[in-house]
């Protein structure tokens, strides 16, 4: 199939890029988030009080000043929660309310409703805390000393990685950090809680897993599941942030509402919500590699330990994924990989776009650039004698088969079309003639594993309606945040029934339509639920079919649906016609459907398996500029070549990509968490946690798609695409790593941590220069 | 007493007058006006979610300006004609190009960014012609979007004019030569404007806060002399934070912004004099005319919105160590005229800053202008603010150097400093070891380390001490690769992003 570039033969087929579904509600205002549906008469504001402190036992709250504020309705602490004091998502230790003792300094210890929105936050300060503070620890670094871990370490081992080891020809040992990163969803947590009549309760929230949050709300409230209904109709922006965070202020807002009888609504500012929710994990990454003249790995011995905050939440899975992707798209034939989970007295870190997969890359990329540098060879030389085979040398450190290898190839073609050799010859006779400021390039290479490692998880359900007009409602267990999974599972009910997608209307995601919904997260909204709509579809389509094959006395298989219209033989009917025509014969127009992922397993104890359904693939090739007197740094140009199979929606998925690719810069190059020695985070606010601007998006960027299906049995054969280009941006990392080498004429590889602030950069260029002077 | 706030929203006329003078335009817009389109991202004026176009009169013709609602305190905006996201769909449905030209380009995804780009997007389209890269980088400093990358929202930038253009005060307001409109229904606009004028301003009190804004710069003064423990403001852009943020009610504030007399900004012999009420954007304009070497630091400074509702005066009388505008005023050897009632005193910029947000303001007393020397020959000027982000960031470092170069000597240097101490500061040290002495890499590169050591500047979330004097050493080493050395180096990553050398 291949021609002798690697290509694939045949070319790809994808669906038309339309519009995202909101897109004109969007740019007009019209679309409604959480805090903006009208709300019910009488509904009150909530705020929260948070712990002034990192770990202490809490004695009690003065709430005297705080129930005394001007509005102040009803104040909670724990012990006015009337079921489960927690959220934790997979362990118990995640109190929506302090309880005993303060985990962290921002933890929610008690909470207020008011009747307006500054009156709730104003009261919210006026508590006096009486804790008595406990040793705090804050870093990976003292938690590791403790052997202080919120979940038990793990270790993958193949092999006899101490030996081989031993006997390689090289080694190296090199340890380096990556830091965490804020979600900064546009639109914060909020959540509306209203009571219905019968004692259960209607929540609105911004959440990824409407079914958790009704689950924490049932247990929080001692309600049965069916008496809380959960509706999201979207997200302004989630990443990971909401796909547990979101439990704890909808628990709070439900608890408020269930003692006050009102509607109750809980809406953080920007800074209580990046003091008050978790973020990406910080790692620090070390490693002993052993390697040949070439720069193939023979041994390797990686140890990667993560912040995970105060508790679980959902650090066992993340961390699983680093480990998962601590191989990238490399071979390692003798390996140990040692994770560990370390407890800090700091916020509980979560999901975050790619989910432990970006720090698993990050470790085996920083070891191989430095092999490279030890070899003086080009970095991608290295990394391409790396590769996993298709046949052989194609077998992961947790035991699954490689069988979608498509890596070498892909990145051979962008090396190929980027003119990566010849660039980085010119980079580097630029830099002999540039003292002040240096350019760097690099290629890097994403393989990424689509599904859920929580294998149940990987489930959908779908409700379609045809009306007896001819219109469709469809709903799924699938989110909206912005990532166009509406649109593109319309297009696929589209298609599938024959219809402009017009026709069909998406709606809100809500728990009483479909049960049991998994989070709209690890880049499997479209897989699962694009699957699901396409078996309703199908069903429905059947159903009418066989109608008017007996209505016209021909087979159902030749019942054709097609631009709005039914075909069979000669006659074409319009679709509404059909379908009202159907009612009357009453042919159920009402249809569920479901997916559920095949050929997937994995042993959670010993991490092996087949975790994944598939990889997606991908890679880029970054250039930055330096300057070696500041450490200023800019972006100047990427190539992207991406594997999306067939794609779903061409325009959404390049906006996927697009937006993965500068968020993962973000995460490596710009965007830095700070804590002071309290344990208080000092950049909660965009004044001070600085994301990328418009400014960022590099002038010359050029993005493709390969060009091939997916080889698995996927929707329209389409490919996850919400997280594998994050890690795109490991490219531009690398490049920055590039030109800090090249102040000390390519001698000694770069100590750099992300993220590479300025400052960063400075520190690097200052250190590569007297270590090379040594 | 007690006149209500007049405005136009979305073209017509409301009258407000039970609304807390701290109330923001955004609370307002949401809350009381239910017009939802305008979101709140962080009610701090850093992510652009809630921004505005407000128009104003400017002589004859309007001008439009994009504004941060959630930093707008409501009776700031009387007499304006504020419009939201939801006026810029024609009656009939059809989107303004803007909205379409973000459609068409596939420019939102989350979509709670999008008001606030449309709104910037508005803004620009309403300025003339073609826009460059720059430009629309400049326009959209102050919007954060998490999900797009920006790439298809800066394509919409260009396709918006590419669409045809409505009519009215939705259209482009300018010809294609550049030349204002003659719609009608911005004449029509002007015309509703003028009859909101307010000869003697506004005194507005509602909830227990009043608001006074008076007409005129003697009116100020008295109104200050004769409530010295009030609160004075200008744009709001930190004090409307004192509100959102730390929830204070204020009290009485006395706003700046309706004395007209106070925004001016004239030329004479003792040089530029900068009415304090002249906005930040109009005081670089006229700075820019002599000092252009520091065109990027003001570009750099906050944002469209924020430049357009800050003003010189409030940025200098807030006092702010990190405010980007005093290091290089203090460079200028500029002076600040302060007025009680109807005495007025001149001060040194540098001596006008006293201590961490303390300066030589006594109460009731007020800034009334900034006067910048003229340009003295053979300056030699610069300014170069280092932070962690190039677009809308505060300086972890702020240096301007204003050296005069004769003879190959260097006669008299002055330079200005923000970021490494707890006010704005001259680095005097470094201005002697400077002085008198050749003008050379070793010269600079002696004053450098002296530069280094000059200030104790502190660790904090933007930097550590350590970086901040190795940059402000730094800055100096590249002011003589930029202004001395032969042949000439790259000095800047930008400029290597901004003309396609990379290739």
């Amino acid at each position: 199939m291949n021609d002798p570039r690697g290509l694939p033969a045949a070319p790809v087929e994808h669906a038309p890029a339309l519009p995202h579904e909101s897109a004109e509600l969007h740019v007009a205002g019209r679309a409604a988030y959480t805090d903006d549906v009208a709300e019910p008469l009488g509904t009150l504001h909530a705020a929260l009080g948070l712990s002034p402190v990192a770990h202490g036992r809490l004695r009690g709250v003065d709430l005297a000043a705080v129930r005394a504020a001007p509005g102040v309705v009803d104040v909670i602490v724990a012990a006015d929660v009337p079921g489960a004091n927690d959220v934790g998502p997979i362990q118990r230790d995640d109190p929506i309310l302090a309880d005993g003792v303060v985990h962290f300094a921002g933890q929610p210890v008690f909470a207020v409703a008011a009747t307006g929105v500054t009156s709730a936050r104003r009261a919210a300060r006026l508590a006096g805390y009486a804790i008595d503070p406990l040793p705090a620890i804050l870093t990976i670094d003292e938690a590791l000393a403790a052997a202080s871990y919120v979940l038990p370490p793990v270790h993958v081992v193949r092999g006899d990685p101490a030996r081989a080891l031993a006997a390689a020809p090289h080694r190296l040992t090199g340890e380096v950090r990556s830091g965490g990163q804020d979600h900064f969803y546009l639109e914060g947590q909020v959540a509306l809680a209203i009571p219905a009549d019968d004692g259960g309760m209607h929540v609105l929230c911004s959440t990824q897993h409407p079914g958790e949050v009704q689950q924490m709300v049932a247990r929080a409230l001692g309600l049965a599941a069916h008496a809380v209904v959960v509706e999201c109709r979207r997200m302004g922006g989630g990443f990971g942030g909401k796909e547990t965070q979101m439990s704890l202020f909808a628990c709070v807002a439900a608890i408020l509402a269930r003692r006050t009888a009102r509607a109750v609504k809980l809406r953080l500012d920007r800074d209580d919500d990046m003091i008050a929710t978790g973020k990406r994990h910080a790692f620090l990454h070390r490693y002993e590699v052993g390697f040949d003249d070439e720069g193939r790995v023979l041994g390797l011995d990686l140890t990667l330990a993560s912040r995970c905050g105060f508790s679980a939440d959902l650090s066992g899975p993340v961390n699983d994924r680093a480990v998962f992707h601590a191989d990238n798209a490399y071979w390692l034939p003798d390996v140990a990989i040692h994770s560990f989970r370390c407890k800090t007295n700091t916020v509980s870190d979560t999901a975050f776009r790619g989910f432990g997969g970006p720090q698993g890359m990050f470790a085996i990329e920083a070891v191989l650039d430095d092999v490279a540098r030890a070899l003086g060879r080009d970095p991608l030389d290295v990394r391409t004698v790396n590769f996993y085979g298709t046949h052989e040398r194609n077998v992961t450190p947790f035991g699954m088969t490689v069988e979608d290898n498509i890596a070498p190839a892909l990145v051979a073609e962008l090396a190929r079309t980027s003119r990566y050799r010849e660039r980085r010859e010119a980079v580097r006779a630029w830099n002999r003639s540039s003292p002040v400021v240096k350019r760097g390039i690099a290629l890097t290479p994403v393989k990424f594993g689509i599904s859920f490692t929580a294998t149940h998880y990987n489930q959908a359900g779908a409700l379609l309606h045809v009306y007896s007009d001819g219109t469709v409602s469809l709903n799924h267990g699938g989110t909206e945040m912005g990532q166009g999974l509406f649109t593109k599972v319309r297009q696929v009910v589209a298609r599938e029934l024959g219809l402009p997608v017009e026709r069909i209307r998406v709606s809100a995601s809500d728990t009483s339509k479909v049960p049991n919904a998994s989070p709209t997260a690890a880049s499997s909204g479209s897989d699962l639920n694009g699957m699901a709509a396409q078996d309703a579809a199908r069903k429905l389509r059947a159903r009418i079919a066989a109608f008017v094959a007996r209505k016209l006395d021909c087979a159902p298989q030749d019942v054709a649906f097609r631009d709005g219209f039914v075909h069979a033989g000669a006659d074409t009917l319009p679709f509404a016609e059909v379908a009202r025509s159907a009612y009357f014969a009453r042919v159920p127009l009402s249809a569920t459907g479901f997916y559920a992922t095949p050929r997937i397993h994995y042993d959670r104890r010993t991490l092996t398996g087949r975790p994944f359904f598939y990889y997606a693939y991908g890679a880029a090739v970054s250039e930055v500029a330096i300057d070696t007197l500041t450490g200023e740094h800019r972006l100047l140009e990427v190539d992207i070549l991406h594997d999306v199979g067939a794609s779903l929606n061409p325009a959404i998925d390049r906006g996927q990509v697009e937006g993965g690719f500068l968020q993962g810069w973000g995460w490596l190059a710009m965007e830095e968490l700070c804590w002071n020695d309290k344990g208080e985070l000092a950049t909660h606010a965009p004044s001070t946690y600085k994301i990328p601007t418009s400014r960022d998006w590099p002038a010359r960027v050029r993005i493709a798609f390969w060009p091939e299906p997916n080889r698995e049995q996927t929707i329209h054969r389409s490919k996850a695409v919400g997280e594998p280009p994050f890690m795109l941006a490991l490219s531009a990392f690398h490049a920055l790593r590039d030109a800090v080498a090249s102040a000390a004429d390519y001698a000694v590889a770069p100590r750099l941590d992300a993220p590479a602030t300025d400052e960063r950069i400075l520190a690097a260029v200052e250190e590569v220069a007297a270590r090379a002077a040594r | 007493m007690a006149e209500p706030i007049r405005l136009l929203l979305n073209g017509a006329l409301v009258t407000v007058d039970d609304v807390a003078p701290q109330t923001t335009l955004l609370a307002w817009l949401r809350e009381c006006r239910r017009l939802t389109g305008t979101k709140e991202g962080c009610a701090e004026g850093d992510c652009g979610a809630c921004t505005v176009v407000v128009a104003r009169r400017d002589g004859a013709r309007l001008a439009w300006r994009p504004l941060n609602a959630c930093i707008a305190l409501l009776p700031s905006l009387d007499g304006t004609a504020v419009f939201t996201v939801e006026s810029l769909r024609a009656a009939d449905g059809t989107l303004h190009p803007v909205q379409q030209a973000m459609v068409d380009c596939h420019g939102s995804q989350c979509g709670f960014c999008t008001p606030g780009f449309v709104m910037s997007l508005f803004a620009l389209y309403k300025q003339a012609g073609a826009a460059t890269r720059e430009d629309v980088d400049v326009a959209l400093a102050g919007n954060l979007c998490r999900c797009t990358g920006y790439r298809p929202i800066l394509d919409a930038a260009q396709r918006m004019r590419e669409l045809p253009a409505p009519d009215g005060w939705r259209g482009p307001g300018r010809a294609r030569d550049g030349s204002p409109p003659a719609a009608a229904d911005e004449e029509r606009l002007a015309q509703q404007l003028a009859a909101l004028a307010r000869p003697d301003g506004l005194d507005y009190a509602a909830a227990g806060q009043r608001w006074i804004a008076p007409a005129s710069e003697e009116a100020l003064a008295a109104a200050c002399a004769a409530h010295p423990e009030a609160q004075v403001v200008a744009g709001a852009t930190d004090v409307a934070l004192w509100v959102t943020k730390q929830h204070r009610d204020l009290g009485t504030l006395i706003a700046t912004t309706a004395a007209a007399d106070l925004a001016r900004i004239g030329r004479g012999p003792e040089g530029l004099a900068i009415g304090a009420g002249a906005s930040l954007a109009d005081a670089f304009a006229a700075l820019d005319e002599t000092f252009p070497e520091l065109r990027e630091a003001w570009f750099r400074f906050a944002s469209v919105p924020i430049r357009t509702a800050g003003t010189l005066g409030g940025n200098v009388a807030n006092g702010s160590p990190i405010g980007d505008s005093m290091p290089a005023l203090i460079a200028l050897a500029a002076q600040v005229v302060l007025r009680h009632g109807a005495t007025t005193r001149a001060l040194a910029l540098e001596d006008f800053h006293v201590g961490y947000r303390r300066t030589a303001r006594a109460p009731g007393e007020i800034l009334a202008r900034i006067v910048v020397p003229p340009r003295p020959p053979g300056l030699l000027l610069r300014a170069w603010k280092v932070g962690k982000r190039y677009d809308q960031d505060i300086s972890s470092v702020f240096a301007c150097f204003a050296l005069r170069v004769e003879d190959g000597r260097i006669a008299h240097a002055r330079i200005g400093c923000g970021g490494v101490a707890p006010v704005p500061a001259r680095a005097r040290r470094t201005e002697e070891a400077l002085a008198g002495r050749p003008w050379s890499e070793a010269t600079l590169a002696q004053a450098a380390g002296v530069l280094e050591r000059e200030f104790a500047p502190i660790d904090d979330m933007r930097a550590s001490a350590g970086y901040r004097r190795r940059v402000l050493g730094n800055l100096l080493r590249r002011l003589w690769l930029d202004a001395g050395a032969s042949p000439r180096v790259a000095t800047r990553v930008g400029d290597l992003a901004a003309t396609g050398e990379a290739r």
